[in-house]
């Protein structure tokens, strides 16, 4: 039997040579969504050399992405998190609830709601505008093809979602139904509902499938950055979102692990002018005012509304996006 | 599709089919090959090579990339071993002896199977994760079983769980236990038997049986990523490492990877068509027996 | 390891005399249980929370009966294709000689090594209307990516390999002297194929046919990407999983998990009890 042997011992080679793990000074886990990718590679950098400098310790910062909600939920399962930095308050706010896992309070613990840069939801449209897509009337005009995810497993789809509810609330002055109706509408212009945001761009680029993307605003100018910008446009509606992705310390995870410090500095970096100079460098706006005015050219100016004008991420959960809510009424069946 | 389309084996005449049914069928097997397999191959390979050879081979040596392909050559050499030590206890357990409820074992075998990926990670979460049933106990002792390396290994043990077994057990049920009582009546131990009787006769489909397990390990993606946690450099295997590039936009890069797994797929399973080849006469001697 | 004693327990009716039943069986026992059973009873455990009545409306909405009679349906059309081409595959393969025969046996189980997620994204940009065959099929007004067709299609290459290497080895294994007798008795060809070939290879067809279809209802990776997942109309059954655990629903993600199983597990052992039924009746 010497192939046996031989095999045996290619796999015991194999085995030394996968097995090697490195272990460095100090780890932080910083679990995040899908559209900072970019961003936190770059940042991530900067940061553990401001921590060498000021510290003299190094530290080495893991990153994981995926969409929100599955990171949320992960997190809760026990993925060793120090910080988290998610699409959506609602999805820190199950941490809470479904684990425990840091104070109720966690949004007034750092400035600006907790969320260091914020983002809005704009329109992405192929060069030239071949069907003249300008607001959100537009949208739900029969022949449309707008893409969008799954507002069930995106975290932006849930704010393209509210994003148009608002606009169409307030178009009819306050009225639900008028709003439901619009969303409705919108949403029968959707042929492919993708299970993320990232997903729903390949959709709209690669596969040259709808007539309109509905994306964050970073997201629309990376992807003209990457995927061509012979391509594609950015369309900027009348009204929109603003999203504000919230960043947290993971409390119960940072004291088992003595990582509190370097976590909580790492989250203040953020909103220093080095940190708010990345994120605009990578087309989040800056909270800073110094730096929201110096990247003012950048971000067009547009009407905004926020999520308080649903009562907060909990009650915009429980109405719109639970199991029976206003999502689901939409997919009636025999539709 | 030219060439020597010989008669058959023994070029009887009797046993042929018409010319025109020949045509038929390969061109409806190659066509089908094609379609859905080919094709989806070569597409893989242009996105892959869209930038040249350099680009492709620095999308393979880049430290995270890098670090995915060591992750899953680890969990491969775990979990390869281990199904493969279990579908040869079962095969044996299955096909020598006689015992009520096999047909119930050779289900629960299949099983996972026909278990959805996503569950298949999800069942690992559910018992080891942080509310799972084992879950906070590990937690108090410092154990870390899912978004860590023991919860890859574990779904992908229950990916590729049938495998071998499933291989064998057709093999040694044709194979009849003749062979195994002479030995045994001769004198032989049971492992003496199973050593100089059984692992010849069966190698072959033993070898394509570790082969398919060991791409499947690699390969898997869904349940996977359901355990991953997807920490860059860390937890992610060479699959999940190709979500996270195309997810970046990041074409070529991730395209390259995934060529790197099916190459690795077709080197294995190629060198065991050319073994079985060149050991043909040996293989012949040995399972061809009426 | 005290198999032996253990198993002794139970009625021995195993009259043969090769020893390593109790160890072998208790490896696999043990082995079964740790790996599969546990997990599962732990999966089945959940949807306890909801209670028997809670169970049945969890898994009777109509958004969950649309998602499982789709993963059934496209699942089973999947399989009845490779069943149908695998076969010819299988016959290809074994019988006819051909330049290049080794990578064509070589590459049949690509499906099992290629990442799931890597064939659906491959699938999608072939068959999406821009793509190599789809820019074909679109001015036919034919849609395959993000229709349920585009599912038949991620699912048929998934499930490929089971059929194909179920019956090759049974067709290699098959007397031929059977076919030449059935030839000198004055049958045709097609009569020997249909009288005398299939009967043979047709449990082999049959399990090849079963696993495709276990395999391909809970297929996620490469549907997702291919399917478009239009609520009712091209939602899997695992992509309402996820669903249901994006919102920390476990109890309910549990319960479709458990129905899909059942349904599952029961197509299985009625396959497998049909397959030794008709093993025992062809006489092997």
């Amino acid at each position: 039997m010497k192939w046996f042997k031989r095999v045996a011992i290619a796999t015991a080679a194999l085995a030394t040579l996968a097995v090697s793990p490195v272990w460095g000074n100090s780890q932080l886990l910083n679990v995040s969504y899908d559209p900072t990718r970019e961003f936190y590679k770059e940042f991530n950098d900067a940061f553990a050399k401001h921590w060498k400098d000021q510290t003299g310790e190094a530290v080495e910062i893991k990153a994981s992405h995926g969409g929100s909600g599955k990171q949320a939920r992960s997190v809760i399962d026990g993925l060793d998190a120090d910080v988290v930095t998610l699409a959506l308050a609602y999805d820190i706010d199950a941490l809470v609830e479904n684990g425990n896992l840091l104070s109720k309070e966690w949004q007034a613990k750092l400035p600006y709601n907790s969320s260091p840069y914020t983002s809005t939801i704009v329109f992405l449209v192929r060069k030239g505008n071949p069907k003249g897509i300008k607001d959100w009337d537009d949208l739900i005009k029969p022949g449309i093809q707008v893409i969008t995810p799954n507002p069930k497993t995106s975290g932006g789809a849930r704010w393209n979602y509210l994003a148009a509810w608002g606009y169409a609330e307030g178009k009819a002055s306050g009225s639900q139904d008028a709003a439901k109706d619009f969303v409705s509408k919108l949403y029968k212009n959707v042929p492919v509902l993708d299970t993320g945001a990232r997903g729903a761009t390949t959709t709209f680029v690669q596969r040259g499938i709808g007539d309109v993307l509905l994306a964050w605003e970073n997201e629309a100018f990376l992807a003209i950055n990457e995927l061509g910008p012979d391509k594609l446009e950015i369309v900027v509606p009348s009204v929109s979102i603003l999203a504000e992705p919230p960043v947290a310390v993971v409390d119960k995870n940072v004291d088992r692990k003595g990582t509190r410090k370097v976590a909580e500095a790492y989250l203040t970096y953020l909103y220093t002018p080095e940190g708010q100079e990345l994120a605009a460098k990578h087309y989040y706006r800056p909270r800073l005012p110094q730096l929201a005015q110096k990247y003012a050219d950048r971000f067009p100016t547009l009407t905004l509304f926020d999520i308080t004008k649903f009562g907060g991420w909990q009650q915009a959960q429980k109405t719109h996006f639970a199991d029976g809510g206003v999502f689901d009424q939409i997919y009636k069946p025999g539709q | 599709m030219s060439g020597p389309v010989t008669q058959n084996r023994a070029g009887r005449p009797a046993l042929a089919e018409p010319l025109w049914v020949k045509a038929l069928v390969m061109l409806l097997a190659l066509g089908f090959l094609g379609f859905f397999i080919l094709l989806p191959l070569a597409g893989v390979f242009t996105e892959a090579l869209r930038r040249g050879l350099s680009t492709y081979w620095e999308a393979l040596v880049e430290p995270d990339a890098f670090a995915a392909i060591k992750l899953t050559l680890l969990v491969a050499v775990i979990a390869v071993p281990a199904n493969m030590v279990f579908g040869i206890a079962a095969a044996w357990a299955i096909t020598k002896h006689k015992f009520p409820g096999k047909s119930l074992l050779l289900t629960l075998i299949d099983l996972p199977f026909s278990v959805s990926p996503v569950i298949s990670g999800l069942v690992y979460v559910l018992l080891f994760g942080a509310h799972g049933l084992a879950g906070p106990w590990l937690r108090d002792h410092g154990i870390q079983i899912v978004f860590a390396v023991p919860g890859l290994v574990l779904a992908t043990m229950f990916v590729t769980f049938p495998f071998v077994a499933r291989e064998l057990i057709p093999l040694m049920q044709a194979q009849g236990s003749d062979e195994e009582e002479a030995a045994i009546t001769l004198g032989a131990s049971g492992w003496q038997t199973f050593r100089r009787v059984t692992l010849p006769n069966i190698r072959w489909g033993l070898l394509y049986g570790v082969l398919l397990c060991n791409a499947r390990a690699m390969g898997e993606f869904g349940a996977v990523s359901v355990v991953s946690g997807h920490i860059r450099g860390e937890t992610n295997t060479m699959p999940l490492h190709v979500e996270i590039l195309y997810n970046e936009y990041n074409f070529v890069a991730a395209f390259a990877v995934a060529s790197m797994l099916a190459i690795l797929a077709l080197v294995t399973l190629l060198a065991k068509s050319l073994l079985e080849w060149r050991h043909g006469a040996e293989l012949a001697a040995t399972t061809r027996r009426h | 390891m005290t198999g032996r004693s253990f198993f002794s327990v139970f009625p021995r009716r195993d009259r043969s005399i090769i020893p390593g039943f109790g160890l072998t069986l208790g490896i696999t026992l043990f082995y079964l249980t740790i790996i599969v059973l546990i997990p599962l009873a732990a999966l089945a455990l959940r949807p306890m929370d909801l209670g028997f009545s809670g169970f049945v409306a969890a898994v009777t909405q109509p958004r969950v009966l649309a998602a499982l009679k789709l993963s059934f349906t496209t699942a089973f059309f999947a399989a009845a294709i490779n069943a149908v081409f695998g076969l010819a595959v299988a016959w290809m393969l074994v019988r006819y000689e051909f330049p290049g025969k080794k990578v064509v046996d070589a590459i049949v189980d690509l499906p099992f090594a290629l990442p799931t997620a890597v064939a659906g994204i491959a699938l999608t940009a072939l068959y999406a209307p821009n793509g190599w065959i789809g820019q074909y099929l679109d001015p036919l007004g034919i849609k395959v990516a993000f229709t349920p067709l585009g599912i038949v299609v991620a699912l048929t290459f998934i499930g490929l390999p089971f059929v194909v290497r179920t019956v090759q080895p049974v067709l290699e294994e098959l007397d031929t002297e059977l076919e030449e007798a059935a030839a000198c008795l004055g049958a045709t060809r097609l009569e020997t194929f249909i009288r005398v070939i299939f009967p043979v290879i047709m449990p082999a067809l049959m399990t090849g046919f079963a696993m495709a279809l276990a395999r391909a209802v809970g297929e996620y990776g490469s549907v997702i990407f291919i399917a478009g997942n239009m609520p009712m109309v091209s939602e899997i059954t695992p992509l309402l999983i996820v669903i249901k655990l994006e919102q920390f629903d476990y109890a309910g993600a549990a319960a479709i998990g458990v129905a899909m199983l059942l349904i599952s597990f029961i197509m299985l052992l009625v396959i497998n009890l049909l397959q030794r039924w008709s093993r025992r009746w062809a006489g092997m």
